[in-house]
This record gives C-alpha cells, structure tokens and sequence, in this order.
C-alpha cells in the first residue's frame, strides 16, 4: 500500500469492520457487490469480518452452476478472501438449519455462531455495512 | 458529530434514497458534519442529471445538487457500480467511448475506497437501504 493510500485511509488508525451477507448470490446484485467491497476494503488494512446470514448463507455453497443463468460463477473468489487477509468468516447456526445445510456445504472455512453470538459480535463492531 | 452516508437504493424506486436526503438535511440543520455521501448498488441513479420526474413531484437529483452547493457536500458516485448502470461522467465517457455523460452536477465519481474510509473518518456510518 503506497503512503498516500495510508494517509487517506485515516493515518494508522483500524477500525473494526463487519460486513453482513443477508442476500443470495444471484437473484439480486447486493452479494457481488459486498465481495467487491471486502476486496478494496482490504487495502485499508482494517479489523474485519464478514458474516454470512439468511439466504446469504447460499452464497458460501458447494458447487455452484450459473451456466444457465448467464451470471459469472463469483463463489471462488471467497476462497481468494484468505490472501487478502480477510480471515473472519463467520455462518449464522440458525440460518444454516432452517435450510438443512451444516459447515460442510460451504466452499470455506467459516466458523458457525448462534444468533446471539452474531449480536455480540456485531455489538462490538465499529463499523458494520449490511448487504 | 461526524456522520458518512451510504445510499444503497435508487430514487423514486425505494425510499431509502428520500431518506437518506431528509437525514443528511436534519443533521446539518442541528449543526453536525457530513463528510461524505456515498452512493452504491443502484443508488449510483441518484446522480444522473438526465432524470426528468413529472413536474408535481419532487426532483430527487437536483435536491441532492442544490443541498450539495450550498453546504459543499462530498457527494461520491461509486465508479464499479456507475459504469454497470451507465452513469458516467465526462471524462468516464470519453475513457470508456461512449457519446454522452450524465453526472449531475455537485456528484463525482470515486471508487470504493471512498466508502471505507469514510466508515474509517467517520463517528457512524449511516446505511440507506433496503
């Protein structure tokens, strides 16, 4: 990261940073571009996580086929998210029951937290953009 | 206090973008600061100067121009979503051959760097969306 891009970043200062993923991936554009936020956020060298909840758990699944649809297949550029130092993937438990999916589904290694832990973990945040 | 605003709707479609526009107005009348508005996902509309709404009704983007100018607001169009959507700037226009722009005026066109940096800058980042 170049001197100008930390002195417009806010000069050293890191906030914590929680991007939630509510939406699946394809019907509306809201998941896209979430992911394309977390990747320039990245740059920011920022306290982040980013949270996946309700139909924005679909987002995270194996084996995702958009030939049909004409979409680009973006799902593994989550797994690129790790290079980017963006390693706090959290899965709300409940959204993953409600449409019978476990941590196994899922292309990355998130770690599974209940709805309460979810408002704690949001409580804490600075900065907390919802998608 | 120091506030950033991210509208996440179009105008007239969704209400957030109305919202968005009578939060910025009140918290500047109580005196706080708005370091920047920022635009996103089809919200990127709200800053085409070719939208022509019928007379009697209220004209979303000059609202924003007008509220702009007169208290030298950052109001920031993000460029990714812009150019999906069609909204450009001239220099955007020029750089990508198309043979018009429509940036109204008080907006500019920024990436999403502006966005996070203003959650940074910021005391609360405020969402208007859906």
């Amino acid at each position: 990261m170049s001197e100008e891009m930390m002195e417009e970043g806010g000069g050293g200062v890191i906030k914590k940073f929680c991007y939630i993923n509510r939406k699946a991936p394809y019907g509306t554009i809201y998941a896209l571009e979430s992911l394309e936020v977390v990747l320039i956020g990245a740059a920011f060298e920022q306290d982040v996580s980013v949270v996946f909840a309700d139909d924005g758990i679909y987002q995270l699944t194996k084996g995702q086929d958009t030939a049909g649809i004409e979409m680009k297949n973006f799902s593994p550029t989550y797994r690129a998210l790790e290079m980017y130092d963006v390693e706090k993937l959290y899965v709300e438990k409940e959204s993953l029951e409600e449409r019978g999916m476990t941590a196994d589904d899922l292309i990355v290694p998130v770690e599974v937290l209940s709805s309460a832990q979810l408002q704690d973990l949001m409580e804490d945040q600075d900065v907390v953009l919802s998608f | 206090m120091k506030f950033g605003i991210l509208v996440s709707e179009g105008p007239y479609t969704h209400q957030a973008a109305d919202s968005a526009y009578l939060f910025t107005k009140a918290a500047l009348e109580k005196g706080h600061e708005i370091y920047r508005i920022f635009f996103y996902h089809d919200g990127v509309n709200n800053g085409t100067r070719l939208t022509t709404p019928p007379q009697d009704e209220r004209h979303i983007v000059n609202r924003w121009s007008e509220l702009a100018e007169k208290h030298k607001l950052d109001l920031v169009v993000c460029v990714a979503a812009a150019q999906r959507r069609g909204i450009a700037d001239a220099e955007e226009a020029k750089r990508n051959g198309k043979d018009g722009d429509n940036l109204a005026p008080g907006f500019r066109i920024s990436g999403l760097g502006q966005l996070v940096e203003a959650g940074i800058q910021c005391e609360r980042l405020v969402t208007f969306g859906d």
